[in-house]
C-alpha cells in the first residue's frame, strides 16, 4: 500500500492551499479530486473577488485558481484527477477509484476539503428539465460555454443567486425576476444593485408556486408569502421562462468524515452535518483535518485561509515544523480570516437585520427590499459627494470586508482606513484625475466617476461595464437609473479599456445635468 | 447525538396532501406521500426510511434529497429536522460499478 505524509481530498481552493503550505514544509503530499480538472468552484468564478490584497481581492476567481495550481506545481504537490475517494477508514486509510480499478492509500495525516453540494427546494414541477442549480448554470456557461436558457427566473438572493444572475445576463440570457422567500436580499447590496440596474425586478417575500410545462419548463408561477412562509392567495404572478435557476444554499459534503468516525454535529448555522473541529481544523481524530466549506459554508476566500492553516497544522502534527512557526503562521492567517468575518455579513450577523452601518448611517431599506438604493437614500453615504469637476461617487453602503478601491487611486483620494469593513469616503482635498482605476477596481461595481459640470446643462457619468458587445463612442442610448428604469437619453462620449482594468470596461455617458446622480447604467437603443 | 424515539408516539391519522405525488428522491423515484406513509408505518429514523423506501440510495447517494427527506420526516413526527439522527455514511461514498469495486489494484502496479 502506497503511503504519503499527507493525503488531501479535494483540489478546490482550500485543498490546494493546504497542499501548498504542507509541501513547502517538506511533506510528501498528494491531492485526490474526482473531477477532471482541479480548482473546485474557482474556475467557474469569473467575477472579481472581495477582500483586501492579502485575500487576493479584485482578482477574478479563475485567475486565483490558476495561481494556486502554479504554486502547487512549484511546491511539488501531486494532484491526481478523476480520482474519486470512495471511502475513508481507520488509521487514515483511504480507498480511491481511478479508472477501472480501486487502490488503497495510507497517510500519516489527512485533510478533507471536499466542499459542499447545492441544496434543492421542491415545488410542483421541480423535476422538469429546465430546473437547474445555480452551480449547474455556472458550469454550463463558464466552463463549457453553453447558454443555460433564454429566459430565466432565479430563486435565491444570496451572493450566489446575485452573482450568477449577473453572469447569466453577461452570457446573453434574460433574467426575468429574482425571487426570494426571505423578506430581505441575502447577499451583498453591491451585487444586488448591479443586477437591479440592468433591469431585473426583485421579488422578496415571494417563492415559486409551481413550474409549468409538460416535457420541460415553459413557465413559472410565483406568489407572495407571509411571515410563516405561507402563500398569500391572489398574489400569484406568472412568467414565461425556459429555465428556473435555484440558488438556495449549500450543504457540506462531510460523509467521508462521518464514515471515518469523526465526531459530527448538525449545525444549521454551518449548513448541515459538520465535523467538530478545533481552531486548526483538526477533527476529533488526531491528524485528520478539515478546511473549507466541508466544515461550514462560507466562501472561497476564507476557504483558502482555512486550507493554509490546516496545511501548516498538518506539518506541525508530523513534526516538520516547530511550535513557534505553527503559532506565528496561525496568528497571521487567523487575523486574515477574522478580517473576512467582519461587517454586516459576518457569521454572527446571519439572519439578523442590521439597521445601521458601523458609521451610524441608516442602511438603505430599499436596497434590502428591491435590490437598489433609492435616489433619496443615496446622499447619506460617505462615498457620495459633490464637487466641481470629475470626482468619484462610491455607492458602497454596507460594511463588507473589502478595500481595493483605497489602493487603486494613484492620488489617494479614497479612504477606508485600517478597518477593512468601513465605508469608503472621499478625501475632498485631493483632486481626482479621472483615471478610472477605482471604478475598475471595485469588485462590487459600485464606483462611478461623475462630472456634474461637463458642459452647460450636461454631466458625464463613467460606469463599469462588463457586457459585450461594447458600445462605441458616439452611440446614443438610454441612461438607466438604479432601479433599472430608463431615466434619460444618454450618449457614449468615451469607452476605456485597459489591461489594468482587467476586462472591466469604463463607459462614459453624457446625460442631462440633473441626471448626474441618477443615471447609473447604459442601455443600447437597439436592445430597448 | 442519538435520540431515543418514542415508538408509542401518536402521529394522528395519515391525511393525504395535495402534493403527495411530488417526487422527492429522483434517483429512486420516491414521492412525498410514500415518505409520509412510511413514517406512519413506523419508520421513525432516516436509516429506516432508507431501507424501507431506498430514498437516498440511488445514483446521487442522497446528495439532493437528504435534507428534503429529513424535513418531511420531521414534519410528520412533529419535531425539528435537527432532532433526527442523520443517516449513516459508508463506502462506497460515490456510486461505483461492482466490477470496479472488486477490481483492486495490485501492489506495485499503481500508476504514479
Amino acid at each position: 500500500m502506497k503511503r504519503f505524509d499527507l493525503i488531501i481530498v479535494g483540489a478546490g481552493p482550500s485543498g490546494l492551499s493546504a497542499a501548498i503550505e504542507a509541501a513547502k514544509r517538506g511533506l510528501n503530499v498528494v491531492v485526490f479530486d474526482e473531477n477532471e480538472k482541479p480548482g473546485g468552484q474557482l474556475f467557474k468564478q469569473i467575477h472579481k473577488f472581495f477582500g483586501s490584497k492579502e485575500h487576493k481581492a479584485k482578482i477574478r476567481g479563475f485567475v486565483i485558481g490558476e495561481q494556486l495550481l502554479k504554486e502547487a506545481a512549484e511546491a511539488g504537490v501531486t494532484v491526481r484527477l478523476n480520482a474519486t475517494v470512495v471511502g475513508m477508514y481507520m488509521d487514515k486509510e483511504i480507498v480511491v477509484r481511478e479508472g477501472e480499478q480501486i487502490s488503497h492509500y495510507k497517510a500519516d495525516s489527512i485533510i478533507i476539503a471536499t466542499g459542499a453540494a447545492e441544496n434543492m427546494v421542491t415545488f410542483p414541477g421541480w423535476t422538469l428539465p429546465g430546473v437547474i442549480g445555480a452551480g449547474a448554470a455556472q458550469t454550463m456557461m463558464n466552463l463549457h460555454g453553453v447558454k443555460p436558457g433564454k429566459k430565466i427566473l432565479m430563486l435565491g438572493s444570496g451572493n450566489v443567486g446575485l452573482v450568477v444572475s449577473f453572469q447569466l445576463m453577461q452570457c446573453g440570457c434574460e433574467v426575468v425576476a429574482l425571487v426570494d422567500a426571505a423578506p430581505r436580499v441575502g447577499g451583498y447590496g453591491v451585487h444586488a444593485a448591479k443586477v437591479a440596474r440592468t433591469g431585473v425586478p426583485f421579488y422578496l417575500s415571494h417563492t415559486i408556486v409551481k413550474a409549468e410545462g409538460e416535457d420541460c419548463v415553459t413557465g413559472v408561477t410565483i406568489a407572495e408569502v407571509d411571515e410563516k412562509f405561507q402563500f398569500i392567495p391572489g398574489t400569484e404572478k406568472h412568467f414565461d421562462v425556459d429555465t428556473i435557476c435555484l440558488a438556495v444554499g449549500l450543504s457540506p459534503m462531510s460523509q467521508l468524515l462521518k464514515m471515518a468516525g469523526c465526531e459530527m454535529e448538525d449545525n444549521p448555522k454551518r449548513g448541515g452535518q459538520v465535523p467538530i473541529c478545533n481552531e486548526y481544523g483538526e477533527t476529533s481524530l488526531p491528524g485528520v483535518f478539515v478546511a473549507g466549506d466541508v466544515s461550514g459554508i462560507e466562501e472561497a476566500s476564507s476557504a483558502m485561509i482555512e486550507g493554509r492553516i490546516a496545511g501548516i497544522a498538518a506539518a506541525y502534527y508530523l513534526g516538520y515544523i516547530e511550535k513557534e512557526e505553527l503559532e506565528e503562521k496561525f496568528r497571521e492567517n487567523t487575523a486574515a480570516l477574522e478580517g473576512l468575518r467582519q461587517g454586516m455579513f459576518a457569521p454572527k450577523n446571519r439572519g439578523r437585520l442590521v439597521e445601521k452601518t458601523d458609521e451610524g448611517i441608516d442602511v438603505s431599506m430599499n436596497l434590502l427590499k428591491k435590490g437598489y438604493i433609492a435616489d433619496e437614500e443615496i446622499e447619506r453615504f460617505p462615498g457620495v459627494t459633490h464637487k466641481v469637476g470629475i470626482h468619484p461617487v462610491m455607492e458602497c453602503s454596507q460594511n463588507i470586508p473589502c478595500n481595493p478601491c483605497q489602493d487603486a487611486c494613484p492620488k489617494h483620494c479614497i479612504k477606508i482606513g485600517a478597518n477593512i469593513t468601513a465605508l469608503p469616503a472621499v478625501d475632498e482635498s485631493v483632486d481626482c484625475i479621472g483615471c478610472g482605476m477605482c471604478v475598475a477596481s471595485c469588485s462590487g461595481q459600485a464606483i462611478f466617476l461623475v462630472n456634474e459640470t461637463y458642459e452647460p446643462g450636461f454631466a458625464t457619468v463613467t460606469l463599469p461595464y462588463e457586457f459585450l458587445p461594447l458600445p462605441e463612442k458616439g452611440e446614443k442610448g438610454a441612461g438607466i437609473g438604479r432601479s433599472g428604469e430608463k431615466v434619460c437619453e444618454a450618449e457614449v462620449v468615451d469607452v476605456k479599456t485597459s489591461k489594468a482594468f482587467d476586462k472591466t470596461n469604463l463607459l462614459t455617458i453624457k446625460v442631462p445635468a440633473d441626471m448626474a446622480m441618477k443615471a447609473r447604467f447604459f442601455r443600447r437603443e437597439s436592445a430597448c | 447525538m442519538s435520540t431515543i424515539h418514542d415508538r408509542t408516539k401518536d402521529l394522528g391519522p395519515y391525511v393525504p396532501q395535495p402534493d403527495d405525488d411530488m417526487l422527492i428522491c429522483r434517483c429512486e423515484e420516491v414521492t412525498k406521500g410514500e415518505i409520509r406513509k412510511a413514517v406512519h408505518d413506523g419508520m421513525f429514523t432516516i436509516a429506516e426510511i432508507r431501507r424501507y423506501l431506498r430514498t437516498g440510495m440511488g445514483l446521487c447517494q442522497g446528495q439532493t434529497c437528504a435534507k428534503l427527506v429529513k424535513r418531511i420526516v420531521a414534519q410528520e413526527l412533529h419535531c425539528s429536522p435537527d432532532e433526527l439522527e442523520p443517516a449513516g455514511s459508508r463506502a462506497p461514498m460515490r456510486p461505483i460499478e461492482m466490477r470496479v469495486f472488486a477490481n483492486e489494484a495490485k501492489e506495485g502496479a499503481e500508476h504514479e
